[in-house]
């Protein structure tokens, strides 16, 4: 398959790959690529331009700044699967990079791209939700601050600007006592999620749940909050009965459609599932931090 | 629309052509180079047949454009073997007997490459892991870590 023809540019610096970006409005950006070629090719969309910004320096890295986990757009997810602080800090980032479709397209793949893609599938928006993450777009003005939950407009479809790249996604530094936790239910390596939950806790003093985050894939037309299963834990002590009854609560909240990877009472039965386990580890991992 | 003149270092050989936009890797090394070893599978970057390495990383070459890889250094299956004499990862796969049709072989090949050059002693799970991209639909996979392990012990004994 042979994508339908389109014009390259490897501009060379960030500013001149948003003047592209805006001279031409049927651009797309090329980042890691391991969603938008096999789009292409498959005719499932289109693009006259693709400006492929891996010439433009300064978009890969991880960090910790500011109160912030700051991650480049164009970081890879081998490099976030490979990191030492991922590991140690905010695993749930580390369980999620492994999950994504295989190791040798996570050599190539990006978080940015997986999250400006906008594709409900996929699996960092979900735990982006879950950490409360804010995303930094590009434009001709400068930078300016999405916060997460103000990204996923419609499916395939997310805040950024025409002439917009997401350039940076920020993450709470890991505070005392939180942890977080991602699940994927999958066929096989390099499917998509049949469905998926990442949540992340943060506990008080007393050891109750301070703060919670559920975020699931693949359960609607765009990446979902289950916002009334972590109302239900805020001030709870984390027992096994509490978190059964918000991952019921979860997956009462996913509104999947049915294809051949499941019914769809299945898979709302496989996100209540996948909330219980991804609560119960972050829980242990909270407790442990 | 788009045509590029595009310079790559193949196998180490400085290779140039000329492509549209839209050519991808795989068909510049098969149908310009005419280096047929690295197959097309899948087509959708699912299989891992057309898996070359790209300045040392191993990509699926039906999801990058030939005009990515531009200035950059590609190996592919025929630049496994050096001066007539089989890699140790080819000689593997002899030897454990790691193919029946051959179809995902080089793509076997490559990443297994990749993985023993950042990994000389891998674990059974560390193999499965890093070929869990390629696909192999004649036996499963046993051979193949097989092939992979005695790549592993080879290089270990002479020292590679």
């Amino acid at each position: 398959m042979i994508p339908a023809a389109f014009d390259y540019h490897a501009p060379g610096s960030l500013a001149e790959a948003i003047e592209l970006l805006g001279r031409y409005g049927d651009a797309k950006v090329l980042s890691g690529g391991q969603s938008l070629l096999p789009l292409l090719k498959l005719r499932l969309g289109s693009a006259g331009h693709l400006i492929d910004i891996n010439r433009v320096p300064g978009l890969e890295y991880i960090k910790e700044e500011g109160g912030f986990l700051k991650i480049g757009g164009r970081t890879r997810e081998s490099a976030l699967e490979g990191s030492d602080l991922i590991h140690d800090k905010y695993p749930i980032l580390a369980d999620t990079a492994r999950v994504i479709a295989d190791p040798i397209v996570r050599n190539l793949a990006t978080i940015g791209g997986n999250l400006a893609h906008g594709d409900p599938a996929n699996d960092h928006p979900a735990t982006m939700l879950a950490v409360g993450a804010v995303v930094v777009a590009t434009g001709k003005k400068g930078e300016r601050t999405i916060p997460i939950d103000a990204f996923f407009t419609g499916l395939f479809e997310t805040a950024l600007g025409k002439d917009e790249i997401l350039t940076e996604i920020r993450i709470p530094a890991a505070a005392p006592k939180s942890g977080g936790a991602y699940m994927k239910f999958e066929r096989k390596v390099g499917d998509f999620a049949t469905a998926g939950a990442a949540a992340q806790v943060t506990l008080g003093a007393g050891g109750e749940i301070a703060k919670a985050g559920i975020g699931l894939t693949n359960a609607g037309l765009t990446p979902l909050r289950a916002a009334e299963a972590e109302k239900f834990l805020q001030g709870k002590r984390p027992d096994a009965a509490t978190l059964a009854q918000a991952a019921k609560l979860a997956g009462a909240a996913s509104d999947p459609s049915a294809d051949r990877r499941g019914a769809v009472e299945y898979k709302k039965e496989m996100a209540r599932v996948l909330t219980a386990r991804a609560l119960k580890k972050a829980v242990e991992r909270a407790q442990g931090a | 629309m788009g045509q590029h003149h595009i310079q790559i270092t193949v196998n180490g050989a400085s290779r140039e052509g000329d492509v549209e936009s839209r050519t991808l890797l795989v068909h510049f090394l098969r149908e310009s180079l005419r280096l047929t070893g690295t197959h097309i599978g899948c087509d959708t970057s699912h299989c891992g047949a057309c898996t070359v390495l790209l300045d040392g990383t191993p990509v699926k070459s039906c999801t990058v454009l030939a005009v990515q890889a531009d200035g950059r250094k590609v190996m592919t299956v025929e630049g496994l073997e050096q001066g007539g004499k089989l890699d140790p990862i080819q000689e593997g796969f002899f030897q454990e007997h790691g193919l029946q049709c051959g179809y995902c072989t080089p793509g076997m090949m490559m990443t297994s490459y990749a993985l023993l050059k950042a990994n000389s002693a891998p674990s059974e799970l560390e193999i499965r892991q890093a070929i869990s991209g390629n696909l192999c639909r004649c036996t499963g996979y046993v051979n193949i870590i097989k092939s992979v392990q005695h790549a592993a012990q080879a290089m270990a004994a002479t020292g590679k």
